[in-house]
């Protein structure tokens, strides 16, 4: 025995420890002060910015006690559950005495304590208890869900009550806590946040995770079709759009237009218009332009033309210094084994009638200055250079990415109960109660007298206040009779 | 007229009324009492039809959406309620020097949305982010609550002047209601405003959520909303747990209501990376 003894004290007074409302108060406290401090430094910068910004030592320090994460360093997820534990403990403590209080087949009155209740009401009434009974009878069932009628020799006491239940509240706040912030922890270890950005017509099936330089697969490709925005007339942004399709295995399973608020949802994955942008133009053209404008630049006058031409088009170079035919385009032009991207290739005739190939990349204007010291066929009477290019006639499209937040969350049902307990137990906890009432009737004479009391857990200035109703109710209606 | 117009009117309507409840208490005159309450009344009628006209407007310009969705106003709606709530309590508790507390926080409101060469009155498109009726619920909500705190901030003050024992027989502080009265009402004016902050909370988490695809960010506003909570929280356990009263309660009701304004202006002046530089040297 001894060793029992032993060993349920620690545990014991772990226990009362947790019982302590002084705790709670303590860590609410504790959290309100240390909330503060993420507020004043911002979050998850880096840490060069910080260095900057704090100096070596106070940089170190700070980083150490993880401030530039302090909401979820460990010091403050203790905190946090601390306070669970504590309303874990407090709530099942408390409960084991409410449990009795609240689940009774016969609530149990006791009429002396209705008597020494100092704000009870006290009246003279000319008629009979009986008479008075049948007026209080009905006057009490209409607002109290239970009632007990016990008469004796001279008299009646008529107890009645209800929303017994309220006593509860307390504890479905408690819970709905618990439940947020369990979903908080379900959502952090089940659950992922990224982003992703998705060109018009492309699709990607990972995303890259938030403050961090992971990548996370997705179980399905996400297709951008087509991205839109729109502004107002202010120049301020109206909506942004995107056309997506959700492909598994090579099918459409989903087609949505997602726009700010009305976000994608498939297989516990939810996919949110966060931001947009435009793809640069000419190194990432995908078709061959249609309108070509060219620079060229005569050595001898030192002369720059501006000549617009298209595929197969001849074009005749100005001072007679040739003609020009642009024959193909291609995405990649390799050149000595580097990459140089988009280019056109063509055949350039010069002023001596010989013909030589001419490529002129589009992100190298000055390309074209160097080929004579490659080909030596080539004359440097005139240098080439694309300076735009236009994929039609019209006036080009923009082409746009999409930037999407991908979440995945499986504990925020669990928090939105949550919310929702929350929500209903503050209701129940602060504006209902459990309310008794209790009318005692005796004769006195040819009269009676009548008292009434009334008792609440909770906003006894308000049960007063239906008490003396009821008193006054009771004797007014001996007038009416 | 225009709503704008109307709207700045009702500022000093509330002024008005804010002066007639402080000369009834002072010079201890029913009558500028009377009037006062007729005053607010008119005031939030006229703040009720500025609303309902700025949204007329806002259909007219094309861009029609409901009045809450900047400072501008947010605060218009601030102090809408504080008249509303106040007109319930001086109903309920029949004395109208709790006026002389709390009108001038209507007023004030008003006047900066009107007067503030920062706040901007005209009518803007609303932002994709912003179209959600999760923002109307959210922004009604803790409205409701900030609104119920101001209240409760003007009666702590009162108690504070109040629970001086002993109160000058026929001065101003016995004019006041009893010390228990006003600590009742602040009570229920925080339990009020906790729920409704809470429900602010809650429909602000679902509105982010529904927008950005998390419920919960620690993003300054955010957290300072949670602290405001935090303090709230706190006064209802020492209150109905460890049994404190008078001075301490009413003190945390005046922090609370600190950390109310922090949530709603201060959080703005708070520095992002960008302002750091200035910080640190």
């Amino acid at each position: 025995m001894e060793t029992k003894e032993v060993s349920t004290d620690p545990l014991n007074s772990i226990w009362k420890f947790f019982t302590s409302v002084k705790l709670t108060v303590v860590l609410l406290l504790t959290l309100a002060a240390t909330s503060v401090v993420g507020t004043l430094i911002p979050q998850n910068k880096s840490p060069m910015e910080y260095r900057q910004a704090f100096g070596d030592v106070l940089y170190r320090l700070f980083d150490v006690l993880d401030v530039f994460d302090m909401y979820h360093a460990w010091w403050f997820q203790l905190l946090l559950l601390l306070l669970t534990v504590n309303v874990l403990v407090c709530s099942v403590d408390r409960l084991n005495s409410s449990w009795k209080i609240i689940f009774v087949k016969n609530p149990r009155f006791n009429l002396d304590r209705f008597k020494n209740n100092k704000n009870r009401v006290l009246a003279n009434d000319s008629r009979s208890p009986e008479q008075i009974r049948k007026v209080a009878e009905p006057l009490l069932s209409r607002k109290y869900s239970y009632r007990r009628l016990e008469e004796d020799s001279d008299g009646f006491v008529m107890f009645a009550e209800k929303w017994r239940w309220t006593r509860l509240g307390v504890y479905i706040v408690h819970t709905s806590i618990v439940l947020m912030l369990v979903g908080g922890l379900i959502g952090s270890i089940f659950g992922f946040e990224g982003y992703v950005n998705i060109p018009e017509g492309e699709s990607v099936a990972s995303i890259r995770l938030l403050n961090s330089e992971q990548t996370h697969p997705l179980p399905f490709e996400i297709r951008n079709d087509d991205f839109s925005v729109s502004f107002y007339d202010t120049g301020m942004p109206k909506e942004f759009r995107s056309s997506l399709r959700i492909i598994e295995q090579g099918q459409t399973v989903m087609q949505k237009d997602i726009v700010v608020n009305d976000p994608l949802r498939y297989r516990g994955v939810n996919i949110f218009q966060s931001s947009y942008g435009e793809l640069p133009q000419q190194p990432g053209l995908t078709a061959a332009p249609q309108d070509i404008q060219l620079a060229l630049v005569s050595k001898e006058s030192g002369k720059e033309y501006k000549k617009t031409v298209r595929i197969g088009q001849e074009l005749e170079l100005p001072e007679n210094l040739g003609r020009l035919v642009l024959r193909e385009f291609t995405q990649t032009f390799s050149f000595r084994g580097r990459d140089l991207g988009a280019a056109l290739t063509g055949t350039l005739t010069q002023a001596d009638g010989s013909a030589v190939d001419i490529t002129l990349p589009l992100r190298f204007p000055s390309f074209d200055r160097m080929s004579p010291m490659f080909n030596p066929a080539r004359s440097d009477a005139v240098f080439i250079s694309v300076f735009d290019v236009r994929a039609s006639a019209a006036p080009a499209d923009k082409r746009y990415f999409t930037g999407l937040q991908v979440t995945k969350d499986p504990g925020v049902w669990v928090v939105y109960t949550g919310f929702i307990l929350m929500i209903l137990g503050c209701f129940v906890t602060f504006f209902m109660s459990h309310q008794r009432i209790c009318v005692h009737v005796a004769a006195a004479g040819n009269k009676s007298r009548i008292m009434v009391a009334g008792t609440a857990n909770k906003n006894k200035m308000g049960m007063q206040r239906k008490v003396q109703h009821i008193a006054e109710t009771l004797v007014d209606s001996a007038r009416q009779n | 007229m225009n709503s704008s117009l109307l709207l700045s009117i009702t500022t000093f309507v509330y002024g008005l009324a804010a002066f007639l409840y402080v000369m009834s208490w002072v010079f201890k005159k029913e009558g500028p009492g009377r009037l006062a309450t007729w005053v607010i009344l008119v005031g939030l009628i006229a703040n009720t039809a500025g609303i309902v006209l700025r949204w007329v407007e806002s259909y007219q310009m094309g861009i029609g959406h409901a009045p809450l969705s900047n400072l501008y106003e947010s605060l218009v709606f601030f102090a809408w309620t504080i008249a509303l709530i106040y007109l319930i309590v001086e109903r309920r508790v029949g004395n109208r020097t709790v006026g002389a507390f709390t009108a001038p926080l209507a007023c004030l409101a008003m006047a900066y949305a009107s007067l503030s060469p920062n706040i901007s009155d005209r009518i803007q498109p609303l932002l994709p982010a912003l179209k959600s009726n999760w923002l109307i619920a959210h922004v009604i909500t803790c409205f409701i609550g900030y609104a119920a705190f101001a209240m409760a901030f003007g009666i702590s003050i009162m108690y504070l002047f109040r629970q001086k024992e002993p109160a000058q027989v026929g001065g101003l502080m016995e004019r006041l209601p009893r010390a228990a009265v006003l600590e009742d009402l602040n009570h229920q004016m925080v339990m009020f405003g906790f729920l409704f902050l809470s429900v602010g909370i809650i429909t602000g988490a679902v509105w982010a959520n529904s927008a950005w695809g998390r419920y919960w960010g620690w993003d300054p506003k955010e957290t300072w909303s949670l602290i405001t909570w935090f303090i709230y929280a706190t006064l209802l356990h020492a209150k109905l747990m460890r049994g404190w009263h008078g001075k301490r309660i009413a003190y945390l009701s005046l922090a609370g209501f600190a950390a109310v304004l922090f949530t709603y202006f201060g959080v703005n002046y708070l520095p992002g990376l960008h302002s750091y530089g200035a910080m640190g040297q």
